[in-house]
């Protein structure tokens, strides 16, 4: 998502809108060409031809800056004893794909499990093709290359065998860490013929021959747990903090309270007088649109954490709040709504809403607001820095390593070669930790102090100073006729932008965020339009995993159950009725001006299909048994949401006692194509569902004077194991290799608050339009 | 101040405000011990002392004078305490970091009370925060490490 954002950014200026998509494929086109070399191969690149089991299908993976890189020199190496080290290359917040990728290729290569470690790479998107872990993409971009990885070490490790034998490369199998001949009752393993095997030339794709899906080892199985499972449960795994040098010195920063907000006075002298505390040191202040560039302040170095902490607490700073000094979340919230009360610019435009609606029996609109939200990842950002001879080398928890050191070198005035970006464990991120700003902050410190910086965020910087989710209105108008048909559906959204955080901000959403469930409403009406409408963004704005699907889908699918009501009919009955019959969408007929932005990736592989959004709904249903009795005072709520190219309905059971929400149960139904690892997909979605619990019940942020209101944990709720929700399943649709894998990490969170706030409604008759639900049922 | 941790002793002359949390990874490098909130809010921070789970970041040097301070690092030998088993059984973890502090919390939940009931395990876990949400195997493998299924 980044990549596609800067480069809007960049171009925005002169580019229109309409050019984005060829800015996009030439500018990929050089990320790809760069990365060509040695024996790199660009998935794209490679011959069509026979493809063993499976044949290639095209994603956006290439697409991405530096593209992707599947060859087995750069992923895979065999030490003489046999052990086995794969890369991971792509960042491990949590979703397993530093076990599932290299996974896959060590099944792929018929390689023991047991005898794998797994290795994670610097950030050198040169080296390992594209890096930036967000978009739920890791395993939809990475699946086949690492398959072709684990092909094509297969078969250098035969071929090695073969010529080792004298004998013909289609003799010989590999099987279980070695190599063996059947008829010569020869077996060598793969220690042993590594030396010559990793010698060898990478094969092309035409030659490699693929298991088939009955021969996976650990694909599809859900048997392998993470590789990190050991050294969580002891302590020994290594996060953002967990790093240190000799000599390190602990920061801590006060940030200007408002973006941009600067020094009138200050006072240092408190600080200086605590035991520990080194030195008092300035970051430039800078304003919003600055991209990932650190806010600015002032740093506090002492010799441990604690010193800082008190030190950076000790300080007497007067700011200049600046233009964003008046910033107030009421009033805002009333100014999102003005600005939806008028017609925006559309987005989507299929029959003509607006006569429609104009000559409706009926008019129903709904509006449904959220607040900002702060993604609160367990560990706060932190990072550690050092600087020695004119490098720099940082160990930080990026979501995006290598758009942490470019940007970082810019920052700091250097080359990116004499940067080094080193990937932790990170503990937790959720979109929060693709923006870098705070391994910056430390290479900056470092370089002033010249040496290891450590840079320690606290939870209320956290919480204070993030990228905050956007905060939006969703205006919806339905039309009925005289028989209560469904004639017109007119959606309007206004929500800050994040392109606010890259570029002077026009109030405009990007196609991103219109990409999500804005413009791809999928129910069979004829007259439908989507429009955005003005919002402009008073501070950092960024992406939240599952970003504008949360509110899209908290409005869509709260307004089908409204409507639903409003007709006298069942909330799933009707939602499959407007869903209508098995189709592909298609932009044309849908009123599109262009195609859909479907998360990049091209239609013919992953189109939008109904027949799959309908069959989660008919699974969930029939799994939670929809339609069954229940007590007083509690209910079953459905909806249903198609987001980072997967499908995925949920059922909510709600339990309100005395305006408290507990949920006993969720179903949840997932088409996620081909599932490498369903074991992660559940925990996944167990995880969406308390991530989607926490957003739906307590996640607001307010500012007030510019300033953000909540704190910590005790003004900034979470979801905790005294009321969560209790018992997820998950039921995932089978599917063969061929129907892609899509992505789990982001779509279980936005057909949550949805569900619930369903399940509430038919549970006590009160409806939820504005989140969090708070007390607003304890009134 | 003398201070036992993981059975070393270790002498202190820092600031006694300090709290454990900063001095288990400060000044002696062990790493489990995580900063989640700094206020006793979130159970990430989660330590013994003389046994009792207390939130390290709350509790200062001062406090600790004289006693029995056990990390994750020090909670079994060979890291296979039940709870570690039973964690390890259930695959609990996501990002992870907040699971030293969850398994400290729950072995000392059941050195207390081996065998509790699904509303104690529920009680006792709720100042630990996970903000992946594993709640769902972590209030599993609690029961497991309690009764072995
Ligand atoms: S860090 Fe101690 S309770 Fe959160
Ligand atoms: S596993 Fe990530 S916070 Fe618990």
């Amino acid at each position: 998502m980044l990549h596609q954002i800067e480069k809007f950014a960049e171009q925005s200026k002169t580019v229109p809108a309409a050019a984005i998509d060829s800015v996009i494929s030439n500018a990929s086109r050089r990320g790809v060409l760069k990365g060509l070399g040695g024996f790199v191969l660009a998935l794209h690149l490679l011959p069509a031809g026979r493809a063993g089991a499976f044949p290639a299908y095209e994603t956006f993976g290439p697409g991405m800056p530096n593209g992707v890189v599947n060859d087995p020199h750069i992923f895979v190496a065999i030490a003489p004893d046999g052990e086995v080290t794969i890369i991971a290359h792509r960042s491990e917040m949590g979703t397993g794909s530093r076990t599932t990728l290299p996974m896959v290729i060590a099944d792929e290569m018929e390689a023991d499990w047991d005898r794998v470690t797994v290795k994670q790479a610097e950030g050198d998107e040169p080296k390992y093709g594209n890096q930036d872990t967000d978009g739920s993409r890791s395993l939809r971009h990475h699946i086949q290359p690492a398959r072709e990885i684990g092909a094509a070490m297969r078969h250098m490790l035969k071929q090695a065998a073969a010529k080792q034998w004298g004998v013909k490369i289609d003799e010989v199998e590999a099987v279980g860490h070695q190599v063996i001949h059947k008829s010569l009752g020869s077996r060598v393993g793969y220690g042993d013929l590594a030396e010559a095997a990793m010698a060898l030339k990478t094969p092309p794709r035409d030659v490699l021959q693929f298991k088939d899906e009955k021969e996976f080892r650990y694909i599809g199985k859900g048997t392998v747990p993470i590789v990190d499972l050991h050294d969580i449960t002891t302590g020994k795994a290594v996060y953002g903090s967990d790093v240190r040098l000799p000599g390190t010195r602990v920061a801590v920063i006060a940030r200007p309270p408002v973006v941009g907000a600067t020094i009138k006075s200050i006072d240092d002298s408190a600080a200086k007088a605590i035991a520990g505390v080194e030195t008092i040191m300035h970051l430039p202040i800078t304003p919003l649109g600055s991209k990932f560039k650190p806010l600015g302040g002032v740093a506090v170095i002492a010799e441990n954490t604690w010193a800082a902490i008190q030190g950076r607490d000790a300080l007497k700073i007067e700011w200049d709040r600046g233009e964003h000094g008046t910033f107030e979340t009421r009033a805002y919230e009333a100014e999102l709504r003005a600005s939806t009360a008028e017609p925006g610019t559309s987005v989507r435009n299929q029959g003509n809403a607006d006569a429609a609606l104009k000559d409706a029996a009926k008019v129903l609109t709904y509006e449904y607001y959220q607040p900002h939200m702060a993604h609160a990842p367990m560990e706060p950002p932190t990072a550690l820095a050092n600087y020695a001879d004119g490098k720099c080398e940082i160990w930080a928890p990026v979501q995006s390593p290598y758009v942490a050191r470019t940007d970082t070198a810019e920052y700091l005035g250097m080359d990116a070669k004499d940067v080094t970006v080193n990937v932790t464990l990170l503990g937790g991120a959720f979109g929060r930790k693709s923006k870098a700003d705070f391994a910056t902050e430390a290479a900056f410190l470092a370089k002033q102090v010249g040496g290891p910086v450590r840079v320690q965020w606290t939870r209320e910087d956290d919480i204070r100073h993030s990228y905050y989710h956007t905060s939006s209105v969703e205006r919806i108008d339905i039309g009925l006729d005289s028989d209560k048909r469904v004639t017109a559906w007119r959606h309007r959204s206004a929500a800050p932008s994040f392109l606010s955080t890259f570029t002077e901000d026009k109030g405009v959403q990007h196609e991103i965020e219109i990409g999500m469930g804005l413009e791809n409403l999928p129910y069979e009406i004829s007259n439908v339009s989507a429009e955005q409408c003005p919002a402009f963004a008073h501070t950092r704005v960024g992406w939240f995993r599952s970003v504008s699907n949360i509110p899209r889908a908290f409005a869509v699918q709260s307004a089908t159950a409204e409507l639903a009501h409003e007709l006298g009919r069942d909330q799933k009955e009707f939602l499959l009725e407007i869903i209508g019959p098995p189709r592909i969408l298609d932009a044309k007929t849908a009123g599109l001006p262009g195609k859909f932005w479907n998360q990049y990736e091209p239609e013919k592989e992953f189109p939008f299909e109904t027949g799959r959004l309908s069959g989660v709904v008919r699974l969930v249903a029939q799994k939670a048994g929809w339609g069954k009795s229940l007590p007083k005072g509690e209910a079953l709520g459905i909806a249903a949401h198609r987001s980072f190219v997967s499908y995925i309905a949920m059922v909510v059971h709600a339990k309100v006692e005395k305006g408290i929400v507990r949920v006993p149960e969720v179903h949840v139904a997932v088409d996620c194509g081909f599932a490498a690892n369903p074991e992660r997909v559940r925990s996944q979605m167990q995880g969406a569902c308390v991530f989607g619990m926490t957003a739906a019940l307590y996640s607001g942020i307010s500012f007030d004077n510019g300033e953000v209101q909540e704190s910590n944990f005790h003004d900034y709720e979470m979801v905790r194991a005294d009321n969560f929700p209790e018992l997820v399943h998950t039921y995932i649709v089978p599917h063969s290799f061929e129907v892609h894998a899509t992505g789990v990490g982001e779509p279980g969170v936005p057909p949550f608050a949805p569900a619930l706030a369903n399940a509430i409604f038919n549970a006590t008759g009160r409806r939820i339009r504005n989140l969090p639900i708070g007390d607003q049922l304890k009134a | 101040m003398k201070i036992t941790v993981n059975n070393a002793e270790h002498v202190f002359e820092g600031d006694k405000s300090m709290p454990v949390l900063w001095y288990v990874r400060d000044e002696l490098g062990l790493m489990g011990t995580k900063y989640g909130c700094g206020t006793g809010l979130c159970g990430a921070c989660t330590v013994h002392v003389d046994g009792m789970a207390v939130h390290g970041c709350t509790t200062s040097m001062e406090a600790v004078a004289g006693k029995k301070v056990t990390t994750i690092e020090g909670l079994s030998e060979d890291g296979n305490h039940p709870v570690q088993q039973a964690w390890r059984e259930q695959n609990v973890p996501q990002c992870g970091f907040c699971q030293t502090g969850q398994i400290m919390q729950a072995a000392a939940l059941l050195a207390e009370n081996p065998n509790p009931t699904d509303q104690e395990i529920l009680d006792n876990m709720a100042g630990n925060i996970c903000r992946c949400g594993c709640y769902q195997r972590i209030i599993s493998a609690v029961r497991q490490a309690s009764t072995g299924a």
